[in-house]
C-alpha cells in the first residue's frame, strides 16, 4: 500500500467501519482527523478528558474519558455511523479494544497510522503552547509504533495504511467505499428463488413461467427482471452441476445475483481440498463436478468464493439473505453476519432428529426492510413479521418457489419426484414459524416511549406515562389484540355558537369547514348510543387465517377502548350472524371480493352499555334533582302565599333580606331544567331483553380485503350501507343525512333546519363532515367530522341548568385546541392501522395504532367536548 | 338541599328567636359554595316552620372553583347540589351556628328545654343500607319516617333510588337537633365536599356533645355525649371518615376508651361481628403468603419473579429470607406499584435489601423478556383478573418463554364462595374477577398446563378445609421438567 511516490495517498475506507488513527503525541492525528472527517464523526480521547475534568491534558481520568469514548462509539455505530477513534492507540490494549468495538458491531476496524520523522514530532511539540512533553517521551511513542505496525493485521484490522512522510499525511485522500453487501441502487423487480438443491429440472421450468427467456444457453427476462437465487444451488438433488452452470451464466450476464447457502459453503471447502463429511447429499454434488473437469470446478470455486452473504437491496427496503438475517446484522460485515447468513441462529441445542434446534429470529424480527431467505423447508411459503421464508423443500418432493418483488406474490413449481427423504419433517404451515411467536406480542415494543408514522402524520409521538396507561387497560380489558385492526378517533364538538341560548349550533360547523376551503359538507345524524366496532369474519376459517384467531371465533364488536362490547358471547354472536346472515344476502361478500369486513358503527340504546353510569349518575341525579327541587318549589309556594310583606334591609340582621317570590321563580325553573334533563336522558334509554331490541347503525364501512375505504366520499359509505347492510333485518338501521353545500345560504339554512328538527325530537345533534373521508388543507388534515349536538341533549352533559343564561356564559368560554389535535392523531392512527392490516403487515405494526390510541385517550381533556 | 324545622306547640313562632332568624323575612347567606336562604312557610301559633335552602352553583362545582383540586372534584351532572350532603352540614353551621351552641339570650330557658320539633331532609343517600336512618335516629330518641321511590319511574327495572326523604320528630333542644343533623348527615352520604384535616376529628367530638373531663362521678352515658353513648358510634365514625379510616379510628378509640360498661349489646354484638370478620380475612392472606414463602424457599430458588405483585405483600416477606438473592416485583398498574413502592419504605430500605429487588411494570399478556432468567415465579391470586380469551397468551408468556424452573400460582376456589354467607348466588368474591374455578376446573387447566409446556403440577389448597367445598384458596406449584 505504499505508494508515497506518487503525489495523492488514497486510503479507501468501507463506508461504515472503525478508524483507529494510530500515532505517538503530535505526529498530528488531530489536524489529519479534521481534515478528512467530519467533527462528529471524530471522537478524540482529549475532547473526553475534557469533558470530564476540563482539562484535556489530565492522564489521571484516562480509564473514565476512555469509558465515555466508547459509549459514544457504540451509540454512533448502533445507527450505522463511521466512527475514528483519535488516540495515540500505541499499546496493544488499547487497540485491542478497537478490534473488540469492531467486531461487537459488525463492522470492519481500519487502522491508519501516521509515523512522521521524529524532529517534525519533536518540533511540533516544542511550538504547542498547551502542552510540552519531555523529548523522551515522543523517542518512546515512535519506538513503540514502530514495533506495533508489523501486527496491525494480525490484531484484527481488516484494512491498515501507514503514512511514513509529511508529505505522504499532507496529501493522503480518503475514500469512502460502499460496503459489498450495499445493492441499494438495484431496484428489480426481483423473482427471488430460494433453495434449489440440484432440483434443475423444476428450475428451468419456474424460470419459464417466470417468462425468462433462454438464449445462448443463457435465461434472460425480457422485461429486465433480475433473479436473484437464495444459496443451496446444490447437493442431495438429480442435476446439481446443471444448477451451477445455469446460476453461474445468469449471474456473470448480470441477469441475476445470488447469496451463498450452507451447501455452497461446503462445497467449496471440497474443492479448497479440505475434508469434509460425505452427508446431506453432497456426494451426488461432487461426482457430477468431477465428471465435469478441472476447469468447472476452478469456475465453481471462484463463483462462490466470490458470493456475497447478503444482499441489500431497493433502497433497504429489501435484503435477501439465505437463511436469513436479523436486525442489527443487516449492512454489516463480520463473520457473524456471514455465519447468521449461511446457518441461520440456532440454540446450541439439538431435537429429537439430532439437528440442531433453530432460534426463531423472525419472531422478533422488527426491521423496516422485508428479508427473503430459505434454508428452512416448509409446506408452504411462510412470512412473519416482514420476513419471508420460501424454501419450500423441493428437493424433498415440495415445490421450487419464487417470490416476485415487489409485487409480493409467489410462484411455484411442484417438484417431479421426491429426490431425498428429509431428516424431520417439513415445517407445517404456520406451525412453527408463523404462530409459534408472531401472534404474541413484545412488551419491548410498546412499554415505553413510541414514535408512529403514518400516512396522515408524518409522526405521532407517545408519551411514555400515557403508554404505560395504555399498557395497563389494554392488558386488563382489551379484546384479543388480533382483532383490534382498529380503535375510532375521538370526535371535537363544533366551535362554541355565540348566538343566545346555543352552546352548539350548526353554523360553527358548516363555518369550520368553509373557512378551511372545504364547500361540500355531509350532515349525519348523530346516534346516541355508544360507538361500537364490528368486525366480522365470513367463517371461522377466515378468523383463523386472516386474523391468527384460532378459538373458533368469527369475529368481535368491541368499544372505543378494544373492550368487548358484550360480555356474553350468545349476544355478539347473535348479532355477528344476522350481520353476516345479511352481508350474504346482499352478495356482500362476492360484490367487494372479500371474507373480512369491518364497520365503524352506533349501537342504540345508549342505556345498553352506559346502565353504569345511568345508574350512579345521570338517573340518581335526576331523582335528586326534581325530588329536592320539588320540595323547595312547595316550601317557597307555602312562604309566599304567607308572607306579603315588602323586604327591606336590616343593618343588625345576620344575613341580607331577600325577595321570595323571586326565589320562588328561580326554584320554579330549576325544577323546571331538572324535569327536562331527566325527559333528555330517557331519549336515550330502552329495555333490552334480546338482540331484537338494540338498534345497530353502521356509519363507515371501513375496510375489507385488500381495501381501506378511506379514498370514499361519505355518500358513498351512507349508501354502501343502505344498501348491503339495511332493509332486510331491522336490527341494522340507516343513517338520515344530509348534504350542505357552505357556499349556498339556502343549503346552510336547510342544514340548520335540518338539526333543529333533529334535535327538537329529542335527537343527540349531528356530525358534519367533509364530502371526502380525509380532507386536507395546504397539506394539513382537517378534522375528519365535527359534531353539532343539540340544546336539549347538552343538559347530559353539562347539567340541568346548563342553558340558565348565567351559565351558559361562562360555560362558553372552553378550548377545543387539544381535543382537536387529539382528534386528528387518533384518527391518523386509526387509518393507519387499517392499511397496515389491510397491506398484511405483522400484528405487532397493526397492534401499536391500536396501542397508541388508547394511550392518547389517557391524555386528560374535557370530557365535556 | 332543603331542611325544614317545624315546631309545634304553643308559641311556636319563638323558634325564630331560638334560630335568630326572623319568620317574618326571608333572607340569604353568602357561601364559598354559593348561597343558603332562610324562610319560612308556615307560621303560627300551633305549628311553625323554617326551612333553610342550599343554591349551589353547579358550574362551579364542575370547574373546580369549589372543593379544590383543579378541574374540578365533580362533574356538570351530580347530585351534589341537590342531595343533602356536607355541604349542608356545613351550612347548618355557618347560619345557625348560634342556635347550635343552643344559646339564646331572648328566651334561654326554651333554648335549653327539649320540645316537640321534626325536622325533614330531602335527598339523603343511604344507597342499600336503608335501615340507616333509623339505626342513626331512634337511638337518640327520634321517630323516623323515610320515604323512597324508584330511582326513574319510566324504567322500574333499574329499581329504587339510593337516596331517601326523611322526617325525623322527637322532643329535643334545638341545639341537639342542629348537632345531631349536622354529624348524622354526612354519615348517610360518606363524600365530603373538603379536604379532610386532622382537626376534624375534633369537629366530631365537638358536635357529638363529646367532653373528655367532663361525668367522671356521675357514671352517665349522656354526660359523656350523644355520639360517645350511641349504639352505632363506630359505624357512625367510619362513614364519618369514609376515606380517612385512620382517622375514623382514632375517634373510635377516644369514643370507647372513654366508656364505661355502658356498651350496649347491640353494639358488642356487631363489633364482635366485624372483629370476627376481620380476623377471619387477615388469616387467609397471611396463611395465602406463608404458604406461598414456603413453596418458594422449598423449590430451592435464589431468584424470584413476583408477577401481579400488587401492594408486595409477598415480596416484602420474600425480601427478608436469605434465600432469596434477587426479586423482581411486577404489577400491570402504574399507581399499585407507586402505592408499593411507598408501603415498601423503597427510598429508605436497607440497600442490601434494596440492591435485590426490583420493581417494574409489566403485563402477563405481552411477552417480556425482563421476565426470563428466574428460578421461580410467583402468580398469587392474579389469573382470576385475566380475561379468559387472553389466558392462551398469558400461559405460553409464563410457562413457554419465561419458563422458569418453578411456577407457584394461587387462585380462589370457587366452590367454597358457599360459606360466605353475604355473597350472591354464583357471584365471584371481586368485581374484577373474570372467572373463579372449582378444584375440579383448576386440576384441569393444571393438566393442561403441565401437558403442553412439559410442567409438572403439584396441587393443594390453603385455607380452613371444609369438608364439602375445600380451602378458600387453591394453589399449584408447578416445576418443569427435565
Amino acid at each position: 500500500m505504499d505508494n508515497a511516490k506518487s503525489s495523492t495517498f488514497t486510503i479507501e475506507v468501507p463506508e461504515l467501519c472503525v478508524v483507529a488513527l494510530i500515532g505517538g503525541t503530535s505526529s498530528g492525528k488531530s489536524s489529519f482527523a479534521a481534515r478528512h472527517f467530519l467533527p462528529t464523526e471524530v471522537l478524540s480521547s482529549d475532547f473526553f478528558r475534557g469533558m470530564i475534568t476540563d482539562d484535556e491534558n489530565d492522564q489521571s481520568i484516562s480509564a473514565d474519558a476512555f469509558d465515555l469514548l466508547y459509549c459514544a462509539a457504540n451509540k454512533r455505530l448502533n445507527h450505522k455511523k463511521l466512527t475514528v477513534i483519535d488516540a495515540t492507540n500505541l499499546q496493544q490494549s488499547a487497540r485491542q479494544q478497537v478490534v473488540e468495538l469492531a467486531k461487537n458491531q459488525n463492522v470492519h476496524a481500519v487502522a491508519i497510522v501516521l509515523n512522521p520523522p521524529e524532529e517534525v514530532m519533536l518540533a511540533r511539540n516544542k511550538a504547542r503552547a498547551d502542552r510540552n512533553l519531555p523529548e523522551r517521551v515522543i523517542h518512546q511513542h515512535r519506538n513503540a509504533l514502530r514495533k506495533s505496525i508489523r501486527g496491525l493485521k494480525r490484531e484484527g484490522f481488516r484494512f491498515v495504511y501507514v503514512l511514513h512522510s509529511v508529505e505522504q499525511i499532507e496529501n493522503a485522500e480518503i475514500v469512502r467505499t460502499k460496503l459489498w453487501n450495499d445493492k441499494r441502487e438495484l431496484h428489480g423487480p426481483f423473482d427471488i428463488i430460494g433453495d434449489i438443491h440440484g432440483c434443475c429440472d423444476e428450475l428451468e421450468m419456474l424460470l419459464d413461467q417466470l417468462g425468462y427467456i433462454r438464449t445462448d444457453g443463457v435465461y434472460r427476462h425480457p422485461g429486465g427482471r433480475q433473479a436473484a437465487f437464495l444459496g443451496d444451488f446444490c447437493d442431495r438433488g438429480n442435476r446439481n452441476a446443471d444448477v451451477l452452470r445455469l446460476v453461474m451464466d445468469m449471474v456473470k450476464d448480470g441477469s441475476a445475483i445470488a447469496v451463498p447457502g450452507n451447501h455452497d459453503v461446503k462445497l467449496l471447502k471440497y474443492l479448497r481440498g479440505k475434508n469434509i463429511a460425505m452427508t446431506h447429499g453432497i456426494d451426488k454434488t461432487i461426482a457430477e463436478i468431477e465428471a465435469q473437469g478441472e476447469d468447472f470446478k476452478q469456475e465453481v470455486a471462484s463463483f462462490i468464493d466470490g458470493l456475497i452473504s447478503h444482499y441489500v437491496l431497493d433502497d433497504g427496503r429489501l435484503v435477501i439473505a439465505h437463511a436469513g438475517l436479523k436486525e442489527e446484522y443487516i449492512g454489516r460485515a463480520s463473520g457473524k453476519v456471514r455465519e447468521f447468513c449461511l446457518y441461520g441462529e440456532v440454540t446450541g441445542e439439538t431435537d429429537e432428529f439430532g439437528l440442531p434446534v433453530r432460534h426463531n429470529w423472525a419472531a422478533d424480527y422488527r426491521g423496516r426492510a422485508t428479508v427473503v431467505y430459505g434454508h428452512i423447508a416448509g409446506e408452504e411459503v411462510s412470512s412473519l413479521n416482514r420476513t419471508v421464508c420460501i424454501d419450500t423443500g423441493c428437493v424433498f418432493g415440495g415445490k421450487l418457489t419464487a417470490y416476485r418483488y415487489p409485487e409480493g406474490e409467489t410462484v411455484s413449481v411442484d417438484a417431479k419426484e421426491t429426490y431425498y427423504q428429509p431428516i424431520r419433517p417439513l415445517e407445517r404451515q404456520g406451525a412453527a414459524i408463523d404462530r409459534d411467536m408472531g401472534d404474541i406480542l413484545t412488551v419491548g415494543d410498546f412499554g415505553k416511549k413510541l414514535h408512529i408514522e403514518t400516512q396522515l402524520m408524518p409522526s405521532v409521538d407517545i408519551h411514555e406515562n400515557n403508554a404505560a396507561a395504555a399498557l395497563e387497560i389494554m392488558s386488563r380489558f382489551a379484546a384479543d389484540p388480533h382483532w383490534l385492526i382498529y380503535l375510532p378517533p375521538t370526535m371535537s364538538p363544533c366551535e362554541t355558537s355565540d348566538l343566545d341560548g346555543y352552546l352548539e349550533h350548526p353554523l360553527q360547523a358548516f363555518a369550520y369547514y368553509a373557512d378551511r376551503g372545504v364547500r361540500h359538507v355531509v350532515c349525519e345524524k348523530k346516534h346516541m348510543g355508544s360507538r361500537c366496532v364490528m368486525v366480522a369474519c365470513k367463517d371461522a376459517q377466515t378468523a383463523r387465517e386472516r386474523f391468527g384467531v384460532t378459538d373458533g371465533s368469527t369475529g368481535m364488536i368491541y368499544t372505543r377502548t378494544g373492550r368487548r362490547f358484550f360480555d356474553d358471547a350468545a349476544t355478539e354472536n347473535a348479532i355477528l350472524d344476522r350481520l353476516r346472515k345479511v352481508l350474504t344476502d346482499t352478495h356482500f361478500w362476492q360484490d367487494f371480493g372479500t371474507d373480512w369486513v369491518c364497520l365503524d358503527t352506533e349501537l342504540m340504546p345508549w342505556s345498553e352499555k352506559a346502565q353504569a353510569l345511568l345508574r350512579t349518575q345521570y338517573a340518581p341525579t335526576g331523582r335528586a334533582g326534581v325530588g329536592s327541587l320539588s320540595a323547595a318549589v312547595q316550601a317557597l309556594e307555602c312562604a309566599c302565599r304567607r308572607n306579603h310583606m315588602a323586604y327591606e334591609v336590616d343593618a343588625g340582621a345576620s344575613g341580607q333580606n331577600v325577595d321570595i317570590s323571586d326565589l320562588l321563580t328561580r326554584y320554579t325553573v330549576k325544577l323546571r331544567d331538572m324535569e327536562k334533563y331527566t325527559v333528555a336522558y330517557g331519549e336515550y334509554c330502552w329495555r333490552v331483553d334480546s338482540a331484537d331490541d338494540l338498534r345497530i347503525a353502521p356509519f363507515h364501512l371501513l375496510a375489507c380485503e385488500g381495501k381501506v375505504f378511506s379514498d370514499q366520499q361519505h355518500v358513498w359509505h351512507m349508501e354502501t350501507i343502505r344498501q348491503y347492510l339495511t332493509g332486510s333485518d331491522p336490527l341494522f338501521m340507516a343513517t338520515p343525512y344530509l348534504c350542505v353545500d357552505t357556499a349556498d345560504e339556502q343549503s346552510v339554512r336547510e342544514g340548520v333546519d335540518w338539526w333543529l328538527a333533529l334535535t327538537g325530537s329529542g335527537g343527540e345533534g349531528m356530525v358534519v363532515k367533509p364530502d371526502t373521508f380525509i380532507a386536507k388543507e395546504n397539506g394539513k388534515l382537517l378534522q375528519p367530522a365535527v359534531k353539532c349536538r343539540g340544546s336539549e341533549y347538552l343538559r347530559i352533559i353539562y347539567g340541568a341548568e346548563y342553558l340558565e343564561p348565567e351559565h351558559l356564559q361562562r360555560l362558553k368560554k372552553r378550548s377545543l385546541k387539544r381535543k382537536r389535535t387529539l382528534a386528528l392523531k387518533e384518527f391518523s392512527l386509526g387509518m393507519e392501522s387499517l392499511s397496515r392490516f389491510v397491506d398484511r403487515e405483522p400484528l405487532y405494526r397493526v397492534h401499536e395504532c391500536a396501542f397508541a390510541v388508547l394511550a392518547l385517550e389517557s391524555e386528560p381533556v374535557d370530557p365535556r367536548l | 338541599m332543603l331542611l325544614t324545622i317545624t315546631y309545634e306547640g304553643e308559641h311556636t313562632q319563638d323558634l325564630g328567636f331560638l334560630l335568630h332568624k326572623n319568620p317574618d323575612r326571608a333572607q340569604q347567606f353568602a357561601l364559598s359554595y354559593g348561597k343558603a336562604y332562610v324562610f319560612y312557610p308556615e307560621v303560627s301559633d300551633e305549628r311553625t316552620t323554617a326551612a333553610l335552602l342550599l343554591d349551589i352553583d353547579p358550574i362551579d362545582l364542575a370547574r373546580g372553583k369549589l372543593g379544590g383540586s383543579e378541574g374540578g372534584l365533580f362533574d356538570y351532572v351530580n347530585d351534589r347540589p341537590y342531595a343533602s350532603t356536607s355541604f349542608m352540614s356545613n351550612a347548618i353551621s355557618r347560619v345557625f351556628g348560634t342556635a347550635m351552641k343552643g344559646r339564646c339570650d331572648k328566651k334561654q330557658q326554651l333554648a335549653d328545654t327539649p320540645l316537640p320539633l321534626t325536622a325533614t331532609l330531602t335527598s339523603l343517600r343511604t344507597g342499600d343500607d336503608k335501615e340507616l336512618a333509623a339505626q342513626l335516629f331512634e337511638p337518640l330518641g327520634y321517630t323516623v319516617k323515610t320515604e323512597t321511590t324508584l330511582l326513574d319511574s319510566r324504567f322500574p327495572e333499574w329499581g329504587e333510588s339510593p337516596y331517601i326523604d326523611l322526617t325525623i320528630s322527637g322532643t329535643v333542644k334545638l341545639s341537639e337537633l342542629l348537632n345531631h343533623l349536622y354529624v348524622l348527615i354526612p354519615v348517610f352520604d360518606m363524600q365530603k365536599h373538603y379536604y379532610i384535616a386532622p382537626d376534624e376529628i375534633q369537629k366530631l367530638l365537638d358536635h357529638g356533645g363529646y367532653m373528655a373531663d367532663a361525668g367522671e362521678d356521675e357514671g352517665s352515658t349522656q354526660s359523656k355525649g350523644w355520639l360517645a353513648s350511641h349504639p352505632y358510634k363506630e359505624k357512625i365514625a367510619r362513614r364519618y371518615f369514609k376515606n380517612k379510616q385512620s382517622y375514623a379510628r382514632k375517634a373510635i378509640d377516644i369514643l370507647m376508651s372513654e366508656l364505661p360498661e355502658a356498651q350496649s349489646e347491640e353494639d358488642a354484638g356487631a363489633a364482635a361481628e366485624e372483629a370476627e370478620a376481620q380476623e377471619k380475612r387477615v388469616p387467609l392472606n397471611t396463611q395465602r403468603m406463608e404458604a406461598v414463602r414456603n413453596a418458594v424457599l422449598a423449590s430451592g430458588a435464589s431468584s424470584v419473579i413476583d408477577l401481579g405483585c400488587g401492594e408486595c405483600r409477598l415480596t416484602s416477606l420474600l425480601l427478608s429470607e436469605p434465600q432469596i438473592q434477587r426479586i423482581t416485583a411486577c404489577d400491570v398498574s402504574v399507581s399499585v406499584l407507586e402505592k408499593a413502592a411507598k408501603r415498601l419504605r423503597l427510598d429508605d430500605m436497607n440497600p442490601f435489601k434494596r440492591r435485590k429487588l426490583t420493581l417494574m411494570q409489566a403485563s402477563l399478556t405481552y411477552r417480556d423478556k425482563r421476565f426470563e432468567g428466574f428460578d421461580c415465579a410467583c402468580v398469587i391470586e392474579v389469573i382470576e383478573h385475566i380475561e379468559p380469551t387472553r389466558l392462551p397468551a398469558f400461559e405460553r408468556i409464563l410457562f413457554a418463554f419465561a419458563a422458569p424452573k418453578t411456577v407457584i400460582l394461587t387462585t380462589p376456589n370457587r366452590e367454597y364462595n358457599e360459606n360466605y354467607t353475604n355473597m350472591k348466588r354464583n357471584g365471584l368474591r371481586h368485581d374484577d374477577h373474570r372467572f373463579e374455578w372449582t378444584r375440579e376446573e383448576f386440576r384441569t387447566w393444571a393438566a393442561h398446563i403441565c401437558e403442553q409446556f412439559g410442567y409438572t403440577c403439584v396441587c393443594s389448597g390453603i385455607g380452613e378445609n371444609d369438608p364439602a367445598f375445600g380451602t378458600p384458596t387453591q394453589m399449584g406449584v408447578f416445576t418443569r421438567n427435565g
